[in-house]
């Protein structure tokens, strides 16, 4: 093995730092959750407790925390599948130019950069206008798709843009029907990717803040609610259920990493056989 | 054939349409009518009528918090890009077991995935008043009494930015680095280039797709802000977000959509001018 050269060494400092950085007040938010009853915001801990884990349980120190988590993990998985659906079907539709590609290719980059509070302020005044409510299933589902949607296309794109297209053509040749060759090739072929593409479409929505700010309606989702609570809780309760959703998100992530990677066992299991 | 052709495309991509047609378009273009309308204290009145652009650029207050929405890009910018660079420099050419590298990048993509509002609170024991980072610096005896501008201030906006969107910059310079072919890293050295100058010369001219589409990410998110200015200032310090957000809070729909309007075409000249440097669809 080759030596290291000094500047492997000094980088790899930056990146020990940079990741520190990155981790760092996620821990530290971690541990204060466990302030004992009568422990403040800061250090020093004051005993060691689940008093905060608690509190979030009782309806007048929190609010209505576990009904907005309710809300954010449906319209989670709300736009999870349909961004999923969506960006397939799009991403199919862009492996050949159709006419008005190009349009729909700059519409799509528009959605990633345009502000947030343009959507959530245009969606509103919408609903306003016509005079519907606006609510978190319709208003705010709708919203977010122009948050998730992007990403889950740029996946696409990259996967078809690396697909091998003699996979279908054989399909083709032995007599499958257009959608036999979507579902027994392209689909298996595309899976791991997918659940990256459900991977962003969970998260992006479960944390959306600003684009669901004006479209949430009188029923928040957790985002809005934290951050309503930012204004007006001053103990670690808020702490512990930053750690809660923080687990949570963990676990989401953890469970989609594992899904991939024994997609990816099983496949060259099934290579080598 | 070629009308099939187009109709498969169509169907296909219809979903994708709808949403971007109902959720993008029209909600643009009815924020851009809105921005002619007049508002009283309870509702707002169809109109057309300059008002609220006169308004908005004969304040001095709003020149003052654009100036400020583009410091705040611009010194973001400058600290994502150089952190950014190095981060992906290091996982793409120091690291070399694939293994590694992708556990590596994941470690830096995981916090993208979990709740800014939640990222955005945690730095409050770093940098509160008696926060650990007041707590170290009086230790080392380097203050005598806590530093007041850590949290709550320009310092902490800057610092929630990078701490949320740098990821934006590592991802795709990190892409541009490793597509570059590595026998042209062999080549510079093998004609007598330092590897400072491999960087200079090979290196940061082929990562320029990378490092624009990051600059584009990091430019639009921290130019559409306004929670993070909001909460990391403690209200203190306002950017154009908030300026709309402030609107928005007294049902001033007219001018809060001016002002958006104004914004998003501040954005898209910016994009426009950053678009001439690359082609993103060759980069996908």
């Amino acid at each position: 093995m080759a030596r290291r050269p000094l500047s492997f060494y000094v980088l790899t400092l930056v990146f020990v730092l940079f990741v520190i950085f990155l981790y760092g007040p996620t821990i530290v938010i971690g541990i204060l959750s466990f302030q004992g009853p009568r422990g403040g915001l800061t250090f020093p801990m004051n005993g060691v407790s689940l008093h905060w884990f608690f509190d979030l349980f009782e309806q007048q120190a929190v609010g209505d925390i576990w009904g907005s988590f309710r809300r954010s993990f449906a319209l989670g998985l709300m736009v999870m599948v349909t961004t999923v659906v969506v960006s397939v079907l799009g991403g199919m539709a862009f492996r050949k130019r159709f006419a008005g590609s190009s349009v729909l290719f700059y519409l799509i980059i528009a959605s990633l950069v345009i502000p947030s509070i343009l959507i959530s302020l245009g969606v509103g005044l919408i609903f306003n206008q016509l005079g519907w409510r606006v609510h978190w299933a319709t208003s705010g589902f709708g919203s977010q798709l122009t948050w998730t949607l992007p990403f889950g296309l740029l996946i696409m794109f990259a996967v078809f843009n690396r697909f091998d297209a003699s996979y279908e053509e054989a399909a083709r040749d032995l007599g499958a029907s257009p959608w036999q060759t979507f579902s027994h090739v392209v689909l298996p072929i595309i899976a791991p990717s997918l659940i990256g593409v459900a991977l962003f479409g969970f998260t992006l929505s479960y944390d959306e803040f600003a684009r669901t700010l004006l479209t949430a309606g009188s029923y928040n989702t957790l985002p809005l609610e934290i951050f309503g609570m930012t204004t007006n809780v001053t103990t670690p309760v808020i702490y512990a259920l930053g750690t809660l959703t923080t687990v949570f998100s963990f676990l989401v992530i953890g469970a989609c990493l594992l899904a991939v990677t024994l997609l990816g066992r099983q496949r060259s299991k099934g290579a080598t056989r | 054939m070629l009308r099939n052709r187009h109709m498969i495309g169509w169907v296909q991509a219809a979903p994708l349409a709808a949403v971007l047609v109902g959720f993008l378009i029209l909600p643009i273009i009815t924020v851009g009518i809105v921005s002619f309308w007049r508002a009283t204290e309870f509702s707002i009145i169809p109109a057309f009528t300059w008002e609220n652009y006169e308004f908005l650029f004969g304040s001095e207050v709003a020149w003052r918090v654009f100036g400020a929405t583009f410091r705040y890009a611009a010194i973001t910018w400058a600290l994502t890009l150089s952190i950014g660079f190095t981060v992906a420099y290091y996982l793409a050419f120091h690291i070399h077991s694939l293994k590694w590298q992708v556990a590596l990048f994941l470690l830096c993509t995981i916090p993208f995935w979990t709740s800014n509002i939640i990222r955005m609170i945690s730095w409050i024991p770093f940098l509160g008043r008696n926060g650990i980072a007041n707590g170290a610096l009086m230790d080392l005896g380097l203050v005598d009494e806590p530093v007041e501008w850590l949290l709550y201030s320009d310092f902490s906006v800057i610092l929630a930015f990078v701490h949320l969107y740098t990821l934006f910059m590592v991802v795709p310079i990190f892409n541009s680095m490793m597509r570059i072919d590595r026998s042209l890293i062999e080549a510079a050295r093998d004609g007598g280039a330092s590897g400072f100058q491999t960087l200079v010369h090979v290196i940061v001219p082929l990562c320029k797709p990378g490092i624009m589409i990051g600059t584009i990410f990091v430019v639009t998110l921290v130019m559409g802000d306004f929670i993070t200015v909001r909460f990391m200032s403690g209200s203190q310090s306002a950017n154009v977000g908030r300026l709309i957000s402030n609107d928005i809070g007294l049902l001033a729909y007219p001018s809060a959509a001016a002002t958006a309007i104004v914004l998003l075409g501040t954005v898209l000249i910016t994009i426009a001018v950053l678009l001439r440097f690359v082609d993103i669809r060759k980069e996908l």
